[in-house]
């Protein structure tokens, strides 16, 4: 366990796409120990809350992060109207991230709508060994795609309307790869709903590893005040994990939904 | 620099900041960011005699310039408390506050009798969580029932007793004055205001819970006003919190009346905030050549 609060510079903004917004910000001791899956908790101007958004890719040599995140009410929106060259409030990097295997030849990176940026970070460690499989609305709401071909994964794209990609949800592919070669591991982020069928799923065709990422409303993101509860179960017994601190990245075998 | 340190039931705070009870965890979290040492108290997250698991997410809501949780006492139990967190805490050269909670009577005395055999400094006994089904808030509410649990727990601890005020209540002085007179060594207040939020597109409340305590910068004003009305009713001393978000915020509590500041909300929008008030404090008191801080306690001028 360790992180820093601090205000960093936001070297690059982009809108990616309707009302979704990539930051690339300066942040070299934060880069530094940042694991793929772990998260960054930001403080919004005029808001008691901070807001807990994933990290999209870390860059350890040019000391930066990236994070990609969608407007959902007036604090994101606050956060989306910073600019670059100027500074963001960041307690970073926080939680447990996903469990990486240099050993695994295979993996399957499912993304849902905004569940879809951690899953650049491990795309990023396992490259050409990754498949990533990734659900939007429709067209409009796509985004990342060239980020993931740019390191070597192979990418499948689903969108609830059939605008673009495969017309349907992420689980018919998965199903699919998993039916022929399956994989060492799945790892998902995104809808309950996605990842509940995701989970049932990879237990089903006996995954040996299949790792989620949970959001929920969140206050300390640090694991003091006991805010972003989880129902989960270890050792056999029904327990309230918190997402910031146990989480965000959980054994889907261990999510009570 | 001016003279921090306050006393309060004859124990020695090197200043008055004191995170309060539910935001702080039992400190480790902290740590990574200060050391503990720095500030005046820590209360310790609020412990029931059993593990509680608590209320199911979401627990959390942002309100304007405040907050709500339903957090509803998820905690590992009192003897867990004494045995893995308390003896850390100890270690950490500043005043502990075990806040401790029960169902019923009963459980609260059975709680601080075994407190009492530790070397905690202080007991904060929590008659006002909103979260909880039981006891919580409906010892709080009533000055019949609050003067019961507080006579009860009385009996068993030798060690200052602080009682945590709910503000949810028509006459806090009628409280205050009840748990005086059965046996309160100190009040701290206020807990935590019932409120509510509406997902309007969803018409589900926010919370799991539908209710949950209000917290943060906009519930200030109420605090101030009742440790104001507290501190003028009862003789005991009064820790006061609510809102508290600055160093000035902390001076205005003090002049009202509070002899320490415990802060709450504050510290998830910057998780230094018990630090940064301590030195806003003491900038505010070098201006103003202030040299001690028990100076400006109770020291509004009223019209």
């Amino acid at each position: 366990m360790k992180y820093t609060q601090g205000k960093y510079r936001i070297l690059k903004k982009t809108a990616i796409a309707r009302e979704m917004y990539s930051f690339i910000i300066e942040c070299p001791e934060v880069a530094e120990i940042a694991q793929a899956g772990q998260f960054v908790h930001i403080r919004a101007d005029g808001f008691t809350l901070r807001r807990p958004v994933s990290i999209c890719e870390i860059d350890r040599e040019k000391g930066t992060l990236r994070i990609v995140f969608e407007i959902r009410g007036e604090g994101t929106a606050a956060i989306a109207r910073l600019n670059e060259g100027s500074l963001i409030d960041m307690l970073a990097p926080l939680g447990k991230g996903f469990t990486v295997n240099e050993n695994f030849k295979r993996v399957i990176l499912v993304g849902g709508g905004i569940g879809t940026p951690p899953m650049l970070s491990l795309a990023q460690i396992y490259g050409e060994r990754a498949v990533v499989i990734t659900g939007f609305r429709s067209a409009d709401a796509v985004i990342l795609q060239k980020d993931f071909k740019k390191v070597g994964a192979e990418t499948i794209l689903c969108t609830d309307d059939g605008s673009l990609g495969i017309h349907g949800f992420v689980t018919t592919p998965l199903e699919s790869i998993l039916n022929n070669g399956g994989a060492d591991a799945v790892y998902a982020c995104g809808p309950m709903p996605m990842l509940k069928n995701i989970a049932a799923l990879c237990n089903e065709k006996n995954v040996d590893l299949c790792e989620i990422s949970l959001e929920e409303r969140m206050a300390c993101g640090i694991g003091a005040c006991l805010g972003c509860a989880c129902r989960t179960k270890r050792n056999d017994e029904e327990y309230f994990a918190h997402v910031c601190k146990d989480g965000p990245v959980f054994n889907a075998k261990e999510v009570l939904w | 620099m001016a003279d921090m340190s306050v006393k309060i039931c004859g124990v020695d705070f090197k200043n008055p900041i004191i995170p309060a009870s539910g935001v702080f965890g039992y400190g480790r979290e902290y740590e990574e960011l200060f050391p503990l040492q720095r500030l005046g108290g820590i209360a310790t997250k609020g412990t029931t005699l059993h593990k509680r698991t608590g209320n199911p997410a979401p627990r959390i809501a942002e309100t304007p310039s405040g907050m709500l949780n339903s957090v509803g006492l998820q905690n590992p139990g009192i003897d867990y408390f004494i045995e893995n967190e308390l003896p850390n805490l100890l270690e950490k050269e500043t005043v502990i506050l075990a806040n401790f909670a029960g169902s019923t009577v009963d459980e609260c005395v059975e709680v601080a009798r075994r407190l009492d055999e530790t070397d905690v400094h202080m007991l904060e006994l929590n008659i006002s969580c909103p979260n909880v089904k039981q006891g919580g808030a409906a010892f709080g509410t009533s000055c019949d029932m609050a003067a019961e649990v507080t006579a009860q727990v009385r009996r068993v601890t030798s060690k200052p007793l602080v009682v945590k005020l709910s503000p949810n209540v028509t006459s806090i002085t009628d409280i205050a004055k009840a748990v005086e007179a059965a046996g309160a060594d100190a009040i701290s207040l206020i807990n935590t205001l019932l409120g509510m939020r509406i997902d309007v597109n969803t018409r589900r409340p926010v919370l799991r819970n539908n209710v949950g305590g209000m917290s943060g910068a906009a519930v200030f004003p109420i605090a101030v006003r009742m440790v104001w009305q507290t501190a003028n009713a009862v003789k005991i001393p009064v820790i006061g919190m609510g809102g508290v978000s600055s160093g000035r915020d902390a001076i205005e509590m003090m002049m009202a009346g509070a002899q320490a500041v415990q802060v709450g909300a504050a510290i998830f929008t910057d998780p230094y905030a018990p630090v940064r008030i301590i030195d806003e404090m003491n900038e505010f008191l070098d201006s103003k050549g202030i040299k001690d801080v028990k100076e400006i306690i109770g020291a509004v001028k009223p019209w």
